[in-house]
């Protein structure tokens, strides 16, 4: 067993060729294998998946029917899992075990699919290489050496190294499109608001989204037809009519007009990942595409307005870990605030605890509207650079991120070359778009280069469109990282 | 914008995160990083721009005032650090 797609999962079951024990058995087999040396997996649960492949097979034979039967899937240690350990990649969260799941968790439940086990990720998904993780960095596929990306990188690596086919990821700033360019997988982050996030533990609630890794962008839209729609528990969660976004995959490319940001194709822009973006709209325009030559002219701004906006939100949202009703409790303390400030001091990583203090100084007396309310205008200015983009365009195009993967502890000791490596998808946080990342090709060290798609809101079968059109045409996505591929 | 040790401590405390003193020095540094960064910001003219919280105009929707979840106090706090009697137990706050 190498690579096998969605399609082909579904077909092997609904013949009754392999069961969802069988199955699962061998993504386990694959996961004993590999998972030692990647790191791609906090959590394991052998008993559990199989007991959960069991009911499936119980239900297959009593003749029921749903989207996902038997599909096995890994979920980002981000979302609650009833019963399962759910770290969220910290110490602070190093014993909780969810006590409910998330609605992306539920989702996938009733649809038939069979969970595998939780991701590693970047702490409380602050991160961009995984490198923040309390539970050791997840190591990319193609070069053990380099990070997989983050805060997905689990997510991203088992996709990679097929130890799991579909995997659930989050994006607040690209925490799936960059670790999914890194790892030469398809990675989709959905409009704002079309994934509930309940019982995905917040990090910006503004920005954040839960989405996708496959393979393909095939094996996405059937995994996106499980995850999106309305969730009265949380509020953000937008009420449209159902979709099926595998239905659009084979439509033309003809005419379809593609932005090109005069910003996303300057200086800064390593040239092997220029060369393979600049190949890869080659493709598009035998396809039937025609460039268009546009300019988001507030991107620079994007990464100073995140680490304003996404820091304050942090600042809040992880008041929560305060060791009194779950997670770590420091065990020396001698009155309730020394409770509260060494529980956050030991539960904490560097990482998080910079951005809360950043967060807890944006929002503080004196510095709000010099900070908070300004991000929030330039934000909307971004968000009208792309909506005026749009009425030109049916799609943008660009590199994912600006350089293949880099290697471990290059980034660490400056937080902000590190913040930088987000710089051509934060923008579509804060304006809410979705995105998408796709396998075109390699770069330097033979390393995966990613093409990031973005659209209107709500044009996901748009961007899986396009993708898959360009990915019945190209084998990027199907390369399996050497050494991987004979295990 | 940069920070002296003072403010560093004051917003430790704002934040609950207790910082040891061989941190500060470090912590200052990255910190002061970070407000280099946002700093950019100052110089974007916004006049007459609407600060954006959120991407999508949503209105906040509303339910009817009646009881939807079950009573699941045990299993919530079966994963406390420390419960007695169906309370969450921390230091005495009032002497």
């Amino acid at each position: 067993m190498s690579s096998l797609s969605i399609k082909k999962i579904k077909q092997l079951i609904d013949s009754k060729s392999l069961t969802a024990v069988e199955l699962a058995s061998l993504y386990l087999q694959r996961i004993d294998q590999l998972n030692p040396e990647l790191n791609a997996f906090i959590t394991v649960d052998r008993e559990k998946t199989l007991l959960q492949a069991k009911e499936v097979d119980r239900a297959i034979a009593k003749g029921d029917n749903t989207a996902l039967m038997g599909v096995p899937l890994a979920h980002k240690d981000i979302f609650c899992a009833k019963g399962w350990l759910t770290t969220c990649g910290s110490k602070m969260l190093a014993n909780f075990v969810a006590p409910y799941d998330a609605h992306v968790v539920e989702a996938f439940n009733h649809s038939g699919a069979v969970t595998l086990g939780k991701t590693n990720m970047d702490e409380f998904a602050m991160g961009s290489s995984n490198e923040t993780s309390y539970f050791g960095p997840v190591k990319n596929p193609w070069h053990l050496g380099r990070v997989p990306g983050g805060s997905s990188g689990g997510s991203a690596a088992a996709v990679a190294a097929r130890l799991a086919p579909l995997a659930t990821a989050t994006d607040t700033g690209g925490s799936i499109r960059q670790p999914a360019a890194l790892c030469g997988v398809t990675g989709l982050k959905p409009t704002y608001g079309n994934v509930s996030r309940y019982g995905m533990i917040a990090y910006a609630s503004s920005l954040d989204q839960g989405g996708l890794m496959a393979v393909s962008a095939e094996d996405v839209a059937y995994g996106l037809n499980i995850m999106v729609g309305h969730d009265e528990r949380d509020s953000t969660s937008v009420k449209r009519e159902v979709e099926d976004f595998t239905a659009p995959l084979n439509n033309s490319l003809k005419g379809l007009r593609i932005g090109l940001p005069e910003e996303f194709f300057k200086e800064g822009v390593d040239a092997d990942v220029a060369q393979a973006v600049e190949r890869a709209i080659q493709e598009l325009e035998k396809l039937g595409a025609v460039r268009v030559p546009l300019t988001l002219p507030n991107t620079s701004l994007s990464v100073p307005v995140y680490y304003v906006l996404a820091p304050a939100e942090a600042s809040s949202n992880l008041s929560r870990f305060d060791g009194v009703r779950y997670g770590h409790r420091t065990h020396d303390y001698r009155n309730l605030i020394e409770l509260y400030e060494k529980t956050r001091a030991e539960g904490f990583g560097a990482e998080v605890k910079r951005r809360i203090l950043t967060g807890t100084y944006v929002l503080s007396r004196g510095y709000y509207d010099a900070y908070y309310l300004q991000a929030q205008r330039v934000r909307r200015l971004i968000l009208q650079d792309y909506l005026q983009a749009f009425e030109r365009c049916d799609v943008i195009v660009g590199p994912s991120t600006p350089s293949v993967a880099f290697g471990f502890n290059e980034k660490t000791s400056d937080p902000v070359s590190m913040y930088l490596s987000d710089i051509f998808t934060i923008s579509v946080n804060l304006a809410g778009l979705p995105g998408l990342s796709i396998p075109i090709g390699f770069g330097d060290s033979h390393l995966p280069v990613g093409l990031q798609l973005i659209g209107p809101h709500f044009s996901e079968a748009k961007l899986l469109n396009v993708a898959h059109q360009y990915q019945l045409v190209s084998d990027w996505h199907q390369q399996l990282p050497t050494g991987i591929a004979q295990v | 914008m940069s920070l002296s040790d003072k403010e560093l401590k004051h917003l430790a405390r704002l934040a609950r995160i207790h910082v040891d003193e061989d941190e500060l020095g470090p912590l200052r540094e990255q910190l002061t990083r970070v407000f280099q960064l946002i700093d950019a910001l100052q110089a974007v003219d916004t006049t007459g721009i609407e600060p954006l919280s959120h991407s999508l105009s949503i209105n906040q929707p509303l339910r009817e005032d009646k009881v939807t979840e079950e009573n699941l106090r045990d299993s919530y706090q079966s994963i406390a650090p420390q419960v007695e009697k169906g309370l969450y137990i921390v230091p005495k706050v009032i002497e």
